[in-house]
């Protein structure tokens, strides 16, 4: 593959995914997009750009973005966010939601399904502090592929053998065979959408918890910003962000700021303005000392 | 440093064991059947048991009961890692007192979350 074949690539995966590839990633593009190319019949990658320029090529376009953007899920990944979910942000949210007992949840980058049902069973297993509670959980990806998976709750043996406590496993899950599916009553919690976090998403309304972890690596800087001031848009004062444990607000945007220690969680910072209006040295907000005094 | 024993009466998969956890700072000890490992443990209590389920003499099943009933037998995190794969065997190891199971193959990743989930790592 050529220089230009590579920024061709790299340009296209920008615009359509915010996927930011540096020079040095040419590796990934060939192991990702080999598989279609030969599928197609080329033998090199370069013979599979000219056939993402011409009129129609928009589905092939589509796989190329889904292949390089489709990454390693698991269940219950980093074990800490839910940590976070349970301790702090339900509480939190039992609190402020009193009255109207909803409460709305978005995986912002669900792939496979595993992170937006890790938190469907958190919501199970807290069932006695939630009963008459609405609950609704949305997972999103750019990928439909990924989605159909997710729907199905499909899952081989090792991969509810990473992260999945095995009572869990017995409890949320039916066997078939080699194959593990996640139970009705569990699928029926999480709702599925293509969405593509570049372009606007306020039509999904504004959420109580976002998770969105591991995405916004992908994505430049400016991206990055975007991406964040819209979900502040979405996300009430008394809302929260769920970050990956490699990502931070701190130096993108000032809509939202971290929760001290509670690596990943943020809260928008409108919030903070509500708590304390006028006075130059503000207390800690009511909100935060409930996340403080979570554990 | 914790101590593991691993319980199989495959010397592959001991072996292959005994790889992982000591890369994960197990000091391993191994049995070969459930009658080994139990006179293990009544010599001295591991951290962690490492359990197969079909073995000669005195099986996986057999041993997890004789262990928790041992004084201190409810300390060890016992994770069974087994060929029975199905959810009675699992519900029945739960029941016993097993922490964690494991469906073979398992490959290291298994082993380290499934060792995390009990908390020895």
């Amino acid at each position: 593959m050529t220089s230009n074949e590579y920024d061709y690539l790299r340009k296209l995966l920008k615009d359509r995914s915010g996927l930011v590839l540096s020079a040095d990633k040419q590796y990934l593009v060939e192991s990702r997009l080999l598989p279609i190319a030969r599928r197609l019949g080329l033998t090199k990658l370069s013979e599979l750009v000219p056939k993402l320029k011409v009129p129609g090529a928009e589905p092939l376009i589509v796989e190329v973005v889904e292949a390089m953007t489709t990454n390693e899920s698991f269940f219950f990944r980093d074990k800490v966010p839910f940590d976070h979910f349970r301790e702090t942000v339900v509480p939190a949210l039992l609190a402020a939601r009193a009255q109207e007992r909803r409460i709305r949840i978005w995986c912002a980058a669900a792939s496979t399904g595993q992170e937006p049902y890790s938190i469907a069973m958190c919501v199970k297993e807290m069932a006695a502090k939630l009963a008459g509670w609405r609950i609704e959980i949305i997972g999103t990806d750019l990928s439909v592929e990924v989605l159909e998976k997710a729907k199905a709750g499909v899952y081989s043996q090792f991969e509810v053998q990473r992260g999945l406590p095995i009572n869990m496993l017995v409890k949320y899950f039916v066997q078939s065979g080699e194959t593990w599916q996640i139970a009705p009553e569990l699928r029926a919690m999480v709702q599925y959408r293509p969405l593509n976090l570049l372009v606007d998403f306020a039509h999904l309304g504004n959420f109580d918890v976002i998770f969105c972890r591991n995405v916004l690596i992908y994505f430049d800087q400016p991206t990055k910003i975007d991406v964040l001031v819209r979900l502040a848009r979405i996300t009430p004062a008394d809302g929260f962000l769920m970050l990956g444990a490699a990502e931070t607000v701190v130096g993108l945007t000032d809509t939202f700021r971290p929760v001290p220690e509670r690596r990943g969680l943020c809260v928008p910072t409108k919030g903070d303005a509500k708590a304390a209006p006028a006075k130059p040295k503000a207390p800690e907000s009511p909100r935060l000392a409930v996340a403080a005094g979570g554990r | 440093m914790k101590t593991c024993l691993v319980v199989d009466d495959s010397s592959v998969i001991r072996k292959v064991a005994r790889r992982i956890l000591e890369g994960l700072e197990f000091a391993i000890t191994e049995a070969e059947d459930g009658e080994q490992a139990l006179s293990e443990c009544q010599r001295e209590l591991p951290d962690a048991v490492l359990l197969d389920w079909n073995m000669p003499r005195m099986d996986g099943y057999e041993f997890l009961r004789a262990l928790r009933r041992l004084p201190g037998g409810d300390r060890p995190k016992v994770v069974f890692c087994t060929t029975e794969n199905d959810v009675a065997h699992i519900a029945r190891a739960l029941h016993a007192g097993a922490n964690e199971y494991i469906m073979k193959p398992f490959d290291k990743d298994i082993v380290e979350a499934k060792f995390q989930e009990v908390g020895l790592i």
